[in-house]
């Protein structure tokens, strides 16, 4: 378990190192930086990369965004395997539903409790 | 880039080397470092949220991503409208924009900037100005992904 631990702060750390450099070096926005690695999370789901390191880093690997791109991609594989080709579509957002969810609806009551600052 | 440098005069030149020359350099392995320590911290914590719904709600450790993001997502709510999210963003940089309580922080962030101008056009419409380019190639990027392997599993290469 402490393992577990030790390896979620790597490879989450070493995974926003890689963030920073795209900022500092390849100087691209926020934006574009934060793009780029949920499709690269993505790509790596696709060639099934991404569930290992998973099961590997726990956490590391599945808070950082990436992991957003890698939970559309297995949603989508899983419901194609039952359903043809229309699972694409049908399973995109089965897995990482919270994700998107808990965003809208925080954002509302955050919108709601709190005034903007400054 | 291309498109920037094209046309400028012998001055415009001058100047761009000068102000190169006065940029301030980023201290790249500063940032490195802070950005190593905040990411994996917020790992961390995000592990602890794991076991905790491991242990007293039965979810595995293949689908516990699942409400951890949400829980992540909500205390992310909470900095953020209390502004020191803000504040560790300045000091941590991708540290914590990369995890995904930097995603919770852009929309959340977006939803109280703008609720003064109302909550239909102001919150609805703003939510995801920052974080709608993560969802849309996020979006694509996976209809693409799951599109190839899936033909491919279907005319038997997979």
């Amino acid at each position: 378990m402490l393992a577990m631990f030790f390896w979620a702060f790597v490879i989450g750390g070493s995974i926003c190192v890689i963030g920073q450099l795209l900022f500092d070096v390849a100087k691209l926005t926020p934006g574009h930086t934060l793009s780029l690695l949920v499709v690269a999370g993505a790509v790596l789901a696709g060639f099934g990369l991404y569930d290992p390191l998973v099961s590997f880093a726990g956490a590391g690997a599945t808070i950082p965004i990436t992991s957003f791109g890698n939970s559309l991609v297995n949603g989508a594989l899983q419901d194609a395997r039952n359903h043809g080709l229309i699972g694409v579509l049908t399973g995109m957002f089965q897995v990482t539903s919270s994700g998107v969810s808990a965003a809208i609806i925080f954002g509302f009551i955050g919108a709601l409790l709190f005034k903007p600052k400054g | 880039m291309a498109s920037k440098q094209k046309n400028v005069t012998p001055e415009q030149q001058k100047y761009q080397q000068l102000q190169q020359k006065h940029e301030k350099q980023r201290p790249v392995l500063k940032n490195c470092i802070r950005a190593f320590f905040v990411g994996g911290l917020i790992c961390v914590i995000g592990q602890a949220i794991s076991y905790f719904y491991i242990y007293f709600f039965n979810f595995t450790e293949q689908n516990v991503g699942n409400p951890t993001v949400a829980t992540m997502v909500f205390l992310s709510m909470i900095l953020t409208g209390f502004g020191v999210y803000d504040r560790l963003g300045q000091f941590a940089g991708a540290g914590s924009a990369v995890p995904v309580t930097g995603f919770g922080n852009a929309v959340i962030s977006a939803a109280i900037e703008h609720r003064t101008e109302g909550f239909v056009l102001g919150v609805g419409g703003n939510m995801f100005k920052l974080a709608g380019s993560v969802l849309l190639f996020g979006v694509f990027a996976a209809f693409v992904v799951a599109l190839i392997r899936t033909l491919l599993s279907m005319w038997g290469v997979l």
